[in-house]
């Protein structure tokens, strides 16, 4: 589809050089950093609804391309364009940029311009991921948000942020390392960067298997799955709100996208071989790890383990697609699973960015995340216990939420794969109805528990307007998911396709 | 031999005209007016690489040109790594300008002594010949132990370069030792007739095979690779920092130069046996220099065990013996030295008056002093690391891709996990300047042109890994890859 100026550019770029310019403000002049990174992110949002309602979402094919040579010697080229798995997370990512600054306007009092900088460097990087069409581009993209994240964690995070923020980044830059190797190797093979093109690249099934391993290694740290998602919680409870905001809302499905756009199309048949691996690991992270978020004393950490289970439903629903495929003869049941996993995805980035707000909310007014410091919040702050009972209950799943329709379809695609992977999935909606709840009950409902709370002040205007937008947000996807379906719709039949074909049968490979 | 052939030379003249007037003009110089020194060393660096540009021995559509009987040669490699060289001493001139200062050694021995050194680094980038190799190092080599011990009083300088002298001394009897062997078998020191007298004898001729082993220990020696670092980390860390600055940037061009010359040019049909030497060398480099540099706490100790594991990086470059390994190793030299120069910069950038700021410690909050120089050490850092979009990454999957398209995937998996190991301690540097609070509130307070050259360094960083294209076009156009 032919557009007259390079949306994707500006959306990547403005908010880098936008940052820059935050950053040149300097130290001195706080509000005036406040209000151009408001207005950057805002003017950054506002341009990115342009994708949706300028998209054709009757084709899978990709959109708003550009086309660039970047470094001619290796082929590389700066290659943007977007499908329907892009674009509802470059909305989602330009959404939270526009919050995370609103979500920071008091709280942050040191560094105010570099901390704003940082977000809407981070914003710019991750739209850049999101639309890579060249592998070497997006591999650009995906290493370096690690820095401006990093930064964020170890400078406005908590009293063990050095510790959290290096394991972050070597656990992800470890994982990533081996990608590229693998990335390498697709270009000898191939000759090429481009993904698109690799996605029809014969491979065979032992090359593909040791690429698959080498993607997973990238995604699984990013995702995160178990068991290589120790780094989450450490990092979740030390970042600043704004930073556990972008991480669970953003960064983790920067793990779920690549799946999407590297390991099922790149290497089809092996992850056909290897799903069992796959699905074995997300339900240890759907049942193990909800059952380790029970018992969590933190409510970051708690939210933290909720997310890595919730991310579970996100792999599961990639890769049950196969198991279906053996059992049934309509891709139906596999498309259920994608489009779950991809609702998924969006659903959990506002409900974990909501519930990560609502424990900023609380930790601004008493410097605690600890349950036990708090009980009988609805009596002093009646409109937070509100819209937080909002998301801790779309957090469990309840139907009417978004949290309900991405777990729904995963577990119906479940079914048709095998009875037991849908009784295990199934089985968070108890456990995440336990924890989500009984936090609830402890922290929110009941007595006023001590004097802090008592003096509690109920959210002022600012606050109100985070949470109502992603109260709306949630209940927007939770009632009337159709219009999500359908973006991403032709994308996923595509893929499905594409990966019923093997793509080791072409002779002499 | 004829005028037009010494042409070729003329920027070495000029460099080695130049150092000889800086020694002279030095003489009639009142302390005070000891600037005029800079600026004659700055000007001859600008005419030096004005000269190299304009020379038009391709025009004939040749790509290479020799003289002096060929054992001297110009070609694209060689004048790249010159014009970096001048570059990079012009950005090292800037900092050691105020560093000398700032120490009370503002001498025109520096000048004169890096510029012969910087004579040595032209003539082995363009040396064709065994002698000229030889003439070049030794040419390096003298003028850095001298370098080394440049403070008189200082104790561990000397005995830096005491140790850096007897060290290299060895090392450069054995190229020597192995330089007559290869003379003995080849009955030529041309490097073009002893590669096509190498291919008549037959690769596995045990004099070739003695000369080059004793051969690679001398460059390993020289490139400073495990197990023939032992000299690096004491001599960055004895001698001054403007010294450090120089010894750890522009020579190691000159190494690279001299290992593809010697062993690509002169024994490129004994691939097979190089390259197997090179790959231990570059494994076991690329895991000591990143494992030893983490137990460091003092920061030119630390960039020295880092040199090693760029060291070996670049023998990665070197050893699949193809254009593209070669123009990878060519991109990663430039790359580091660019690096490293600013790395060692910020060192220079911190020392206060009288005291090094060679521990870690100092660079405590600098974010909270300055925050642009703290930017700017993060690039380096970054860079160093290897993480995009900075031009370390560039140098680092260049030279993996060139293993990986030699079918060496063990060493590029070593490769990528010690890179991640190395990341460490460049991120601990970054730790301190972000989330430390500062020890010290001084002002940091340099001249103008320092700004401007570290500033340009920094964002040399960035901007060389966003618009690495042309470099990279260059490096491997150079082997016509």
């Amino acid at each position: 589809m032919s557009f007259n100026w390079p949306i994707l550019s500006v959306l990547i770029w403005l908010p880098i050089f936008g940052g820059l310019a935050v950053i040149a403000i300097g130290e001195h002049r706080p509000s005036l950093a406040k209000l151009l990174a408001l207005a950057i992110a805002g003017l950054t949002f506002i341009l990115s609804i342009t994708l949706f309602t300028a998209h054709d979402a009757t084709t899978a094919a990709m959109q708003f391309v550009e086309l660039r040579p970047w470094i001619e010697t290796f082929d590389i080229f700066y290659n943007l364009g977007v499908d329907g798995f892009s674009i509802p997370l470059i909305l989602l990512t330009t959404f939270f940029g526009v919050l995370v600054v609103i979500a920071g306007w008091e709280v942050i009092q040191v560094k105010v311009n570099q901390y704003m900088a940082a977000f809407l460097v981070m914003e710019g990087l991750m739209v850049g991921v999101f639309s890579a069409l060249d592998a070497m581009l997006f591999y650009v993209f995906f290493e370096a948000m690690l820095i401006p994240m990093f930064l964020v964690i170890g400078m406005w995070g908590g009293p063990r942020r050095v510790y959290a923020t290096i394991k972050f980044f070597l656990y992800t830059f470890l994982g990533s390392v081996f990608m590229l190797i693998g990335l390498i190797y697709l270009y000898i093979q191939s000759g090429s960067w481009s993904i698109l093109e690799w996605h029809q690249l014969p491979l065979s099934l032992e090359v593909q298997k040791w690429l698959f391993l080498g993607f997973l290694a990238a995604f699984s740290v990013k995702v995160p799955m178990w068991p290589v998602h120790t780094w989450l919680p450490d990092a979740h409870v030390e970042a600043p709100t704004g930073g556990s905001v972008i991480l669970a809302a953003i960064m983790l499905k920067i793990g779920g996208y690549g799946f999407i756009r590297f390991s099922l199309p790149v290497t089809p048949d092996a992850a056909a071989a290897l799903d069992w691996l796959i699905i074995t690991l997300s339900l240890i992270a759907v049942v193990y790890i909800g059952f380790v978020a029970l018992v969590q004393q933190d409510m970051k950490k708690l939210i933290a383990y909720s997310s890595i289970s919730h991310m579970g439903f996100v792999t599961l629903g990639m890769f049950i697609a196969f198991a279906v495929f053996q059992n049934t003869d309509n891709g139906r049941g596999a498309a259920l699973g994608v489009e779950g996993a991809m609702i998924q995805m969006i659903s959990h980035g506002f409900i974990s960015g909501a519930l990560f707000l609502c424990v900023g909310v609380l930790y601004d007014r008493l410097h605690s995340r600890m349950i036990a410091d708090y009980g009988g919040v609805a009596n002093t702050m009646p409109w937070f216990a509100a819209l937080a009972v909002l998301f801790f209950m779309a957090n469990a799943g309840l139907p009417g939420t978004s949290g309900f329709v991405g777990e729904f379809m995963v577990i119906l695609a479940a079914f048709q794969a095998n009875f037991w992977y849908a009784f295990l999935a199934a089985l968070t909606l108890i456990l995440g109805a336990a924890y989500s709840l009984w936090l609830v009950k402890r922290v929110i409902f009941g007595e006023v528990a001590n004097t802090n709370v008592a003096q509690l002040k109920d959210i002022n205007a600012r606050e109100a307007l985070v949470l109502g937008t992603l109260a709306v947000a949630v209940l927007l996807v939770g009632l009337w998911p159709e219009p999500l379906v359908n973006l991403m719709h032709a994308s996923v039949e595509q893929l499905l396709q594409h990966i019923q074909q093997p793509k080791f049968s072409v002779p002499g490979i | 031999m004829n005028s037009a052939n010494m042409l070729l030379a003329a920027p070495e003249f000029w460099v080695l005209t130049m150092a000889c007037v800086i020694l002279i003009v030095d003489l009639f110089l009142s302390k005070e007016r000891r600037g005029i020194i800079h600026m004659l060393a700055m000007l001859t660096l600008v005419f030096a690489a004005i000269m190299t540009l304009r020379s038009d021995y391709a025009s004939d559509g040749a790509r290479s040109a020799l003289a002096f009987s060929g054992s001297f040669i110009r070609d694209q490699m060689g004048d790249v790594l010159k014009l970096f060289s001048f570059l990079i001493l012009g950005i090292v001139y800037i900092y050691a300008k105020f560093f000398l200062r700032q120490f009370r050694m503002f001498r025109a021995d520096f000048y004169t002594l890096s510029l012969f050194a910087l004579l040595g680094v032209m003539l082995l980038i363009s040396a064709n010949s065994l002698v000229m190799v030889y003439l070049g190092l030794e040419l390096i080599s003298l003028s850095s132990y001298a370098l080394v011990a440049f403070d008189r009083d200082s104790r561990i300088g000397s005995e830096a370069a005491m140790k850096y002298f007897v060290l290299g001394s060895m090392a450069s009897g054995m190229l020597l030792y192995g330089m007559s062997m290869i003379y003995g078998a080849t009955g030529t020191m041309d490097l073009y007739q002893v590669s096509l007298a190498v291919k008549s004898i037959g690769s596995h001729d045990p004099l070739l095979v003695f000369g080059l082993v004793f051969l690679v220990a001398g460059l390993a020696f020289k490139l400073g690779v495990v197990p023939f670092h032992m000299w690096i980390p004491d001599v960055y860390q004895g001698a001054p920092v403007a010294t450090t600055l120089f010894i750890s940037s522009v020579p190691k061009m000159a190494a690279f130069a001299m290992a593809f010359r010697l062993l690509q040019t002169g024994l490129g049909d004994m691939q097979t046996d190089w390259s197997q030497m090179l790959s231990i060398l570059a494994v076991l480099s690329i895991i000591l220099g990143n494992l030893a540099a983490i137990a460091q706490t003092n920061i030119k100790r630390m960039l020295a065990y880092s040199t090693i594991s760029h060291m070996g990086f670049v023998l990665m470059g070197l050893l699949p013996g193809t254009a593209a390994g070669f123009g990878a190793g060519m991109f990663y030299v430039i790359v580091y030295s660019l690096m490293s120069a600013a790395g060692f910069g910020m060192v220079v950038l911190l020392s206060a008056r009288g005291v090094e700021a060679d521990k870690l410690d100092d660079f405590k909050g600098l974010n909270q002093r300055n925050s642009w120089y703290a930017a700017v050490m993060a690039m380096v850092m970054f860079s160093m690391a290897g993480v995009p979009v900075f031009v370390g990454f560039f140098a680092k999957w260049m030279v993996i891709k060139a293993a990986l398209d030699a079918g060496l995937m063990w060493l590029a998996i070593v490769a990528v996990i010690f890179s991640v190991v190395g990341s460490f301690y460049y991120l601990r540097v970054v730790k301190l300047m972000y989330f430390d609070e500062p020890v010290t509130e001084s002002n940091i307070d340099v001249p103008v042109d320092f700004r401007a050259a570290i500033s340009l360094n920094g964002i040399l960083m960035i901007g060389l890994g966003i618009f690495s294209s042309s470099l990279i076009a260059v490096c491997m156009a150079s082997f016509g890859a």
